[in-house]
C-alpha cells in the first residue's frame, strides 16, 4: 500500500543524520525504516515512520527541508526470487522504480520493500495482477518493530 | 628591482597632459557647454531633468555651474536600454560596447567613428604615460568582444606603434609560451591574473623576471599597494594602475604615470568630481567621496555627471611627472554593494533574480568571493526549501545546475553551486549576510 515517506535534507558532515534521529527519538516517533543517498556534498534521508504528518511538522519546525513522496511498500516472502519476481511483474509496463529499499524480518521469514515509482497508483494495479502482496507491507513494517 | 628600461622621449599625444591649467579650464569649459547642448538636443531623459530644474544648456556660465546639473547613474542605462541614451542617430553609431546588468539585458554604451578615435588617443596617451612606445611587443591579455578592455586596448596600442598581441583572455599556458617565445615586454591583463601567471610560469619551471617583459598595465578591477608590490617583487616588471568603466568609455579614463602615485585622470576628456554619495553636495580636492565623471567629447552617449560609485579622493599636489591632470587615489571600495570578479562586475541584486527565476521564491542565500591562485572564485551557497527539494540525488543535482545555469546567463559568471541545509546561513537582525568577501587584495 501507499504509505509517505519523508526525505530530509542533509549537509554531508558530522553530525548531520544524527540531529533528526534524536528530534523523532525525543518527541517517542518511531522510524519503521530508512535509507541513506548521499554525494559528496548533500545526502537525503528517506523515513517511513509511523506519524507521518507529526514528524514532518516537527522536522520542518525545527528547520529542516523536507519533503513528502508517496511510496509503496510491498511483502514479500524471504527466500531468493522475492524482490525478482516484483520486478518481472513490472517489466515492460513503463514503469520506472526512481528508488527502493527494504529489509528482512526474520521471524515472520518476510521482507519489507520500499518502492518509490513514477506512477504508483499504475504499479498497485499491476503488482496486484500478479499477485503479489501490496496491503501486508505496512502491517509488518508495524509489527517489526516489536 | 625591475628591469632597466629607458624612459623614452614624450609621446606627441601626451602634450595634452602638460597644457597650463587655466587653458585645461577653459577647454574643459568649452567642450562641456558643447556636450550639454548636444544632450538637451538628443537625449530626452537628460532634457527632461534639466527641464525639472528650469534650466537650459545656456546656463552654465562657468565650470563651476557643473553642480547644477542632474547626475546620470548606472539604472537610466538600464532602464533605456538599449538605445536610449544615444544622442546620434544609428548612421553615426559605429560600435556597441556592454556589460552585464541586473535582469540579464546588458547595460550598452555606443561610439561614433570620433569617439573610437578620441577613446584610441586616451588609451594612447595612458600606454606613453607608462612609458610603452612604438617597438614595444604588447601582449593584450583583457577579453575581446562585448568588454571594454581588450578592443580599448588593442586599438590603443596599436594606435601607439606598438606590436600587439591580441591573444585576449584564458588560456595561461600558452600566454605564458607567447610570452617568453615573442619576448613581450608588456602585458595588459588585470593585476589578479598576472599574479597567476607568475604562479604558473614557475609550476611550468620559468621565471618572468627572466624575461624581457618589463611593464605591466593592470585594471578592470580594484587592486592594492600590496599586490603592486607582489606583482613587481615576482615579475621584476612595473605594474602601472589603469582605470575606466564602460559607461564612461572603457579603459583609458585615468592612467598613472612612471612615478607611480595614482592614475591622472584625462581630464580635458572626463571631467572628474567628488561627491559625498549621500548628501550629492561637492566636495573639495583631498576629500574622499564618490567620484562622477562628464564626458566632456563623447557624442553617442554622452554622460553627464555620472556616478561611478567609487570612492576615491582628487589628489590636490601636482605629480613630479609634470602633468596638470589631478591623480585619483586608488579606488579600494564603492557606495553600492556592487562586486568586481575577474573584471566582470556583479551586484547581488543578480544572483537574487536568478534564484527567483528558479525557484519562483527566492531562498536565503550567500556569495562567497575568493581567490585562488591569482583567480577570483565565486560560490554561491543555497538554502534548501521544502518546495525545491527533491527526493532524489539526480532531482537535487539538477536544482544545483538550473541555480548555476540561471546565475551564469544573468552574470555571464559560473559560479560553484553548493545546497545547504536551512538555517545554515548565518544571519544577523535577521537578515542574512549576503556576501562574504576573502579576497586579500
Amino acid at each position: 500500500m501507499k504509505l509517505k515517506q519523508l526525505s530530509v535534507f542533509l549537509e554531508n558532515k558530522p553530525g548531520a543524520l544524527s540531529e533528526p534521529c534524536r528530534l523523532l527519538a525525543k518527541a517517542g516517533i518511531s522510524i519503521q525504516t530508512f535509507s541513506l543517498a548521499d554525494t559528496r556534498e548533500f545526502g537525503i534521508l528517506r523515513l517511513v515512520v509511523e506519524d507521518s504528518d507529526k514528524a514532518r511538522r516537527l522536522l520542518q519546525r525545527n528547520g529542516f527541508a523536507v519533503k513528502v513522496t508517496k511510496v509503496v511498500v510491498l511483502e514479500v516472502p524471504d527466500r531468493p526470487g522475492g524482490l525478482a519476481a516484483i520486478l518481472d511483474a513490472l517489466d515492460g509496463t513503463g514503469i520506472n522504480v526512481k528508488y527502493a529499499y527494504g529489509f528482512t524480518v526474520r521471524r515472520e521469514n518476510k521482507g519489507v520493500l520500499v518502492f518509490c515509482f513514477d506512477d504508483p497508483d499504475a504499479a498497485i494495479r499491476v503488482l496486484q495482477k500478479q499477485g503479489i502482496n501490496v496491503e501486508g507491507g505496512a502491517g509488518l513494517l508495524k509489527r517489526s518493530k516489536s | 628591482m625591475s628591469k632597466n628600461r629607458e624612459i623614452p622621449p614624450m609621446h606627441p599625444a601626451s602634450a595634452v597632459d602638460f597644457l597650463p591649467l587655466a587653458q585645461l579650464r577653459d577647454v574643459q569649459f568649452t567642450r562641456l557647454k558643447f556636450i550639454v547642448q548636444r544632450a538637451y538636443d538628443n537625449v530626452a531623459l537628460f532634457r527632461k531633468r534639466m527641464n525639472e530644474r528650469k534650466l537650459k544648456p545656456g546656463d552654465l556660465r562657468t565650470m563651476e555651474d557643473i553642480v547644477k546639473l542632474p547626475f546620470t547613474v548606472k539604472t537610466d542605462l538600464r532602464d533605456t536600454y538599449p538605445y536610449g541614451m544615444a544622442a546620434s542617430p544609428l548612421q553615426e553609431i559605429v560600435r556597441f560596447h556592454a556589460s552585464s546588468g541586473t535582469t540579464g539585458k546588458p547595460i550598452v554604451v555606443a561610439y561614433t567613428k570620433e569617439d573610437l578615435d578620441d577613446w584610441t588617443r586616451a588609451m594612447v596617451r595612458s600606454f606613453a604615460a607608462c612609458g610603452v612606445h612604438s617597438g614595444d611587443i604588447v601582449q593584450n591579455a583583457y577579453g575581446y568582444g562585448l568588454f571594454t578592455g581588450g578592443l580599448g586596448a588593442h586599438y590603443g596600442a596599436e594606435a601607439l606603434g606598438a606590436s600587439v598581441i591580441p591573444i585576449s583572455g584564458g588560456n595561461t599556458d600558452r600566454q605564458i609560451m607567447i610570452l617568453k617565445d615573442f619576448g613581450v615586454t608588456v602585458i595588459c591583463c588585470t593585476p589578479s591574473y598576472f599574479l597567476h601567471l607568475i604562479e604558473r610560469a614557475a609550476e611550468l619551471g620559468m621565471d618572468i623576471k627572466e624575461m624581457p617583459l618589463s611593464i605591466g598595465v593592470f585594471g578592470a578591477e580594484p587592486w592594492t599597494e600590496n599586490m603592486r608590490e607582489r606583482i613587481e617583487a615576482g615579475s621584476g616588471i612595473k605594474a602601472y594602475d589603469i582605470y575606466g568603466l564602460s559607461e564612461i568609455v572603457g579603459p583609458g579614463v585615468a592612467m598613472e604615470c612612471t612615478h607611480q602615485a595614482g592614475p591622472h585622470i584625462f581630464e580635458d576628456m572626463f571631467y572628474p568630481e567628488i561627491i559625498d554619495s549621500k548628501t550629492l553636495e561637492p566636495l573639495s580636492d583631498g576629500t574622499e567621496g564618490e567620484l562622477v565623471l562628464t564626458t566632456l567629447c563623447k557624442r553617442a552617449m554622452p554622460m553627464i555627471r555620472y556616478r561611478t560609485r567609487d570612492i576615491t579622493s582628487l589628489e590636490p599636489a601636482r605629480c613630479a611627472c609634470g602633468r596638470t591632470l589631478r591623480r585619483i587615489r586608488r579606488i579600494g571600495r564603492r557606495s553600492d554593494d556592487m562586486l568586481i570578479i575577474r573584471g566582470v562586475n556583479l551586484f547581488p541584486s543578480q544572483i537574487e533574480a536568478a534564484l527567483l527565476k528558479v525557484e519562483g521564491t527566492l531562498p536565503h542565500y550567500q556569495i562567497i568571493v575568493d581567490r585562488q591562485k591569482g583567480l577570483d572564485t565565486l560560490e554561491v551557497q543555497v538554502e534548501v526549501t521544502n518546495e525545491a527539494l527533491s527526493d532524489t540525488v539526480g532531482g537535487l543535482e539538477q536544482l544545483q545546475k538550473q541555480l548555476a545555469r540561471s546565475i551564469e546567463g544573468i552574470t555571464g559568471l559560473r559560479p560553484a553551486l553548493k545546497l545547504v541545509a536551512p538555517r545554515t546561513i548565518q544571519r544577523s537582525e535577521g537578515k542574512a549576510r549576503r556576501v562574504i568577501d576573502k579576497r586579500i587584495l
